[in-house]
Parts: structure tokens; C-alpha cells; sequence
């Protein structure tokens, strides 16, 4: 049985937040250093909140947590985001 | 046929009085998750207690099963929104464990296998309101339910209720758990509302 979704899942909730795809960003993972697309991340939830893990070492990358109203985002998993932009 | 259908699909509601606000009742046991299952083998399980002054206490599983066990039925309300009346299970009181602990701690932090934790006043794991169970509706408890064995205060919402536990911190200040620090409440009253950081 497959607990988890992948990174994509992530996709809509972020875009909440902010104005670029953050899945397609590129991420290190603090526990490990591997780095990778946010959507390759294992996500966990959707409730109590979205609890994305490192494919590497399944330590705790990204967490999301939607109340009404109010959105709770921590990154301390992550050393990282590098997001493409338009020069 | 009756044109209106029995909640099909629908979201039950009670009259009791046992129901905190906000909630609706299920008949099934909806399992969430924040990471993968973990699988303790019984030979490697141990759950302790570390006091304040760094003391520990320590029960194998062996250990545990020896202790003298209480059947309790509760009710339970997860923060996603649904409860369960009347659910049965076999553990030991944390009264119990507690027993030859000394310390003038007031806050505890659980922690699980797996890495997941959370915090509590340790007056709410004392004086009959909380189990560490290894048994649910007369069978062990499923790995998914967080099996061998799982923490259960009913008073609180179910993420206080850790799963798959592995012992208990206490601390002389208060350490907010996993969803603790990530928008929940600090302490979860079902009765109320305390869902979210500020309620």
C-alpha cells in the first residue's frame, strides 16, 4: 500500500502562497543534502496538515497546515529552494 | 421508499451531549498519517520515562505486558472534525508508570517511533485520564493505528494521543510537539474549539 502522494500534490496548496510553482523549485534536504524537485517529495496528509518528506532519508522537508483564514508553512527541513525565474 | 435517505454519505450528528462543537460522528476509524508506518518488532520496544533530573525509567515490552491493565471505553474527537463514542481499549494508566517517578515537573513531551511528537501539562496524563494501550475493540492494535502500542488521552484532541510511542520527556518548560509548532494549538480542547494557534 502506497501511504503517500508525490510532490505534485503539493502544487495547488502552495500556489496559495506564492506566485511561482514552488514544486517545480529545487530543494535540499537539511537532514541529508540531497537535492531535488519539490515534487519528488513524499507527501503525507492532507490532515491533520501536508507533511512533505525527503525521498532519501524520509526526514520531515516541508510541512503545510491550512486553517481558516491563516496558512502555517515551515521550511526548516529545507537548506534551500532554487527557483528559475525570468531574466 | 422513504424520499429521504438516512444520511447517506451524510455527516452524523448527536444529541447527547457527547459530542464537542464542530464535530460529527463516524462509525469507522479514519487513519492520518505525517510519514510512513513505522513496524516496532516487541523484542526491540521499550517505552521510558526521563525525568527532569535525567533519570530514567524504562519498561520492556515483557515489562509492560506485567503491569496491571485497565479496559478503558472513551470517546474520542480528532481536529479534522470527526468522533467515535464508546471506543474500547486495553492498556496500562499512566498512574501506574508514573508511580515510582519523582519529579516537580509540569510539562511533558511524548515522543514516538518515527520521529513524531507532542506536548502536554503532564496533570492531563495523570489521575485516570490517560493509557498507553496495545489493545483496540479486542484485538492488538493495528500498526496503523499505531501499534504495538499508542498513548490515548481522550480529553484532548486525538493528535495528543500519540501513536506509536516510545516514551515521555518531562520538562520544566513547555516544548510544543510536531503539530504544535506548525499551526495547532498548544493544548487541543475538544470542548473548546482550541484546533489552531490563537483559538
Amino acid at each position: 500500500m502506497t501511504e503517500h502522494l508525490d510532490g505534485n500534490a503539493l502544487a495547488g496548496p502552495l500556489s496559495e502562497i506564492f506566485a511561482v510553482d514552488v514544486t517545480s523549485a529545487t530543494g535540499r534536504c537539511v537532514s541529508c543534502g540531497l537535492a531535488g524537485p519539490v515534487a519528488s517529495l513524499r507527501v503525507y496528509g492532507p490532515d491533520p496538515g501536508l507533511v512533505a518528506r525527503c525521498p532519501g532519508c524520509e526526514e520531515v522537508v516541508l510541512r503545510l497546515v491550512r486553517g481558516p483564514g491563516t496558512a502555517w508553512l515551515d521550511l526548516r527541513g529545507t537548506v534551500s529552494l532554487r527557483v528559475n525565474l525570468p531574466e | 421508499m422513504s424520499i429521504i435517505s438516512r444520511g447517506f454519505r451524510g455527516k452524523r450528528r448527536d444529541d447527547s451531549g457527547r459530542v464537542p462543537p464542530g464535530q460529527y460522528l463516524v462509525d469507522d476509524f479514519p487513519v492520518l498519517s505525517a510519514g510512513p508506518t513505522p513496524r516496532v518488532p516487541l523484542d526491540r520496544w521499550e517505552f521510558a520515562i526521563d525525568t527532569e533530573a535525567e533519570q530514567t525509567h524504562r519498561w520492556s515490552w515483557e515489562e509492560f505486558m506485567a503491569l496491571p491493565a485497565e479496559t478503558p471505553t472513551v470517546d474520542i474527537h480528532c481536529v479534522t472534525k470527526w468522533s467515535k463514542l464508546d471506543t474500547t481499549w486495553e492498556g496500562v494508566s499512566l498512574d501506574v508508570l508514573f508511580e515510582d517517578v519523582e519529579t516537580a515537573a509540569e510539562y511533558a513531551l511524548v515522543h514516538s517511533y518515527g520521529g513524531y511528537t507532542t506536548n502536554l501539562p503532564l496533570e492531563d496524563l495523570l489521575d485516570g485520564k490517560a493509557w498507553i494501550v496495545h489493545r483496540f475493540d479486542g484485538e492488538e492494535l493495528a500498526p496503523q493505528h499505531g501499534g504495538p502500542a499508542r498513548l490515548i488521552v481522550p480529553h484532548l484532541y486525538f493528535w495528543k494521543s500519540a501513536k506509536w510511542v516510545r516514551g515521555i520527556r518531562l520538562l520544566n518548560e513547555d516544548w510544543p510537539g510536531f503539530w504544535e509548532t506548525a499551526g495547532y494549538h498548544n493544548y487541543g480542547d475538544p470542548w473548546r474549539e482550541q484546533r489552531y494557534e490563537g483559538d
